[in-house]
């Protein structure tokens, strides 16, 4: 008998999910605070003894993964060239590994682009710039930029392959820690993310788990270490692409409401669907991430009320009492839980909100242009609108009784006809706080993730 | 290998002729980023500063290449594409024009070269590896 555990560190619990390799069951979950002030083990162990007691284990513990979000997970830089280019292909790369992303700069950077660098909380800082083959000039500049600012951080530089080898020269020999990968955007819109992620997930393996305590017992955690939300991402992909024989769910999403942000990750081409709508704009990868940093219960809950108006609010909500004290409360009281229905409203309407919200930015939409042929359209983003599945994860929906009905505002609105919102996709929920833990089991038993998730997502 | 932009501008959807220069102009020994139709100036210039685009060259073929021209040239100084040479040709007034009033009206708009209909594509061709050193 063998159980796999997986460990996801949080910022605030530390969760574990123990899994019978040999049965395929889930033996069971349990959770503890974060110790990351003190040595994140702690937490961990006393999760560890929580779980034993109430589910016995089967086997001994034969393999552990882990997936870390705690200290505020992995905050990265994105520079770029020109906005909607290489500037957005340097942010998919850091969102698709995981990565939270608050700090984006195009074209060249300045003294107050440096000073802003220097004063951020960043661990990686992603440089790109130019297709192959294209602008050189932009991404020197910036190298020097970075090199003279000795910021102390590691430097990914994922920009125009002819301008490496003198971003190289001027790197090597400095105490600078930096990685040379394939471009973003080889050519004009072609998205490439794959070796930047790659090399992010290294980086946050090595070093910044590591600096924050996760790293101590490596002999105890395994070699499989990453940002919550890439394991997040990694289920989801798995889900619906299917394993061997096992079928997956096809095209599908997950949205994940949290106390600061909401992510929403989607699986699907999200081509055009129709001839006279013409795609425009940066290739959008296949499994996408976006978050929306000012879209959360309640850290962000002031800056979410800044986006709705009173009136907008209150098609969410029957709540009575001052909206605004409300939300300041929560933002004040992160910790805080409704005491009663009223308070619980809100909440929900809070979450509603969220899931509006993050979905209109997720989702591509159209434009008309008038032509003398007739009416054609512009598709920028994905068209999401035959999107199977919605999963809904994350404490708020996981917990809260009317989560179905929270997640129905992903749907279609008919007041915003140009968004290409899902239709009538099949709501689940990840109950069971499985996605992350499953994403990770993913990497070394694929098909038994796989099937815990078809059988647990409800 | 000197690198061009080429594109039809406007709600313009004519797609043969952009064929035709792409592929004339890679076996010229360009390197063609050829954005399609339905661009507009943004497109066209977004594309030249990551690709270190030496030249633009805009088509239009419905008539309204005039309106979808204007500032352009504006537009590449304010992104510092001054040095990039711009290109225009086909169908691009309202109405059969006289031509050299057509010329030296979107001369005037800061094209460097404008094309009629039916313009002989080997000569300009010419005369675009000319303008750009390597005749």
């Amino acid at each position: 008998m063998s159980v796999h555990l997986l460990v996801d560190f949080g910022s605030t619990y530390t969760k574990l999910t123990a899994v019978d390799l040999q049965h395929g069951l889930v033996v069971g979950t349990a959770s503890a605070p974060t110790t990351v002030k003190t040595n994140v083990m702690e937490g961990f162990n006393a999760a560890l003894k929580t779980l034993e007691t109430h589910h016995p284990l089967p086997g001994a513990i034969t393999g552990i993964s882990a997936c870390s979000s705690a200290a505020g997970g992995l905050k990265m830089a994105a520079i770029g060239l020109v906005e909607e280019l290489t500037v957005e292909a340097a942010k998919r790369a850091c969102l698709g590994a995981g990565a939270l992303v608050n700090h984006v700069f195009s074209h060249h950077l300045g003294r107050k682009d440096i000073k802003a660098l220097k004063e951020a909380p960043i661990d990686i800082i992603l440089l790109a710039g130019g297709t192959d083959g294209g602008n050189t000039e932009c991404i020197l500049h910036n190298a020097k930029k970075l090199k003279d600012a000795q910021l102390g951080k590691p430097i990914i530089v994922a920009g125009n392959k002819d301008a490496q080898d003198d971003i190289e020269a001027l790197f090597e020999g400095t105490d600078i820690e930096y990685y040379i990968v394939d471009n973003v955007m080889p050519a004009l819109r072609t998205l490439n993310v794959d070796e930047a992620k790659h090399v992010i997930r290294q980086i946050f393996i090595t070093k910044i788990v590591e600096a924050k305590g996760i790293k101590t017992a490596e002999q105890t955690i395994g070699d499989i270490i990453m940002p919550t939300p890439e394991a997040v991402l990694l289920a989801a992909e798995l889900l619906a692409k299917g394993y061997e024989d096992e079928s997956g769910y096809g095209e599908l999403m997950v949205i994940d409401v949290g106390g600061a942000t909401t992510d929403v990750h989607t699986i699907g081409q999200g081509y055009p669907k129709r001839t006279e709508v013409i795609f425009k704009g940066l290739q959008e990868p296949f499994a996408k991430r976006t978050v929306e940093g000012d879209l959360g219960m309640r850290y962000s809950a002031k800056a979410l009320l800044s986006l709705v108006s009173p009136y907008e609010f209150k098609r969410y909500t029957n709540y009575e009492g001052d909206i605004e004290a409300a939300a300041l409360k929560r933002f004040n009281n992160v910790d805080y839980l409704p005491e009663n229905d009223n308070e619980r409203d809100f909440d929900q309407a809070l979450a509603r909100i969220c899931c509006d919200l993050s979905m209109s930015r997720h989702v591509g939409h159209v434009e008309v242009v008038y032509t003398p042929l007739g009416n054609m359209y512009y598709q920028i983003g994905k068209d999401l609108s035959d999107i199977q599945y919605v999963i809904g994860t994350g404490g708020i929906l996981i917990n809260h009784p009317n989560a179905k009905n929270i997640l129905q505002e992903v749907n279609q609105k008919s007041e915003r006809k140009l968004e290409l919102r899902p239709t009538n996709p099949t709501i689940l929920l990840d109950q069971d706080y499985l996605l992350s833990a499953m994403g990770l089991l993913a990497q070394k038993h694929p098909k038994l993730a796989l099937k815990l998730m078809k059988r647990h997502l409800v | 290998m000197k690198t061009v932009v080429i594109g039809v501008i406007g709600a313009d959807v004519h797609a043969v002729g952009n064929k035709i220069i792409h592929h004339v102009l890679e076996e010229a020994g360009f390197h063609v980023v050829n954005i399609g139709v339905l661009s507009t100036q943004e497109d066209f210039i977004h594309a030249a500063i990551e690709t270190n685009a030496v030249a633009i060259l805009v088509s239009s073929l419905y008539g309204h290449g005039e309106m979808d021209c204007l500032y352009f040239k504006q537009k590449c100084v304010e992104a510092g594409l001054n040095h990039v040479k711009l290109y225009v040709g086909g169908n691009i007034v309202v109405g059969k024009q006289d031509f050299k009033a057509v010329e030296a009206r979107f001369k005037k708009m800061g094209f460097d070269r404008v094309y009629p209909p039916g313009a002989n594509i080997e000569s300009a061709l010419a005369e675009i590896k000319a303008d750009l050193g390597m005749a």
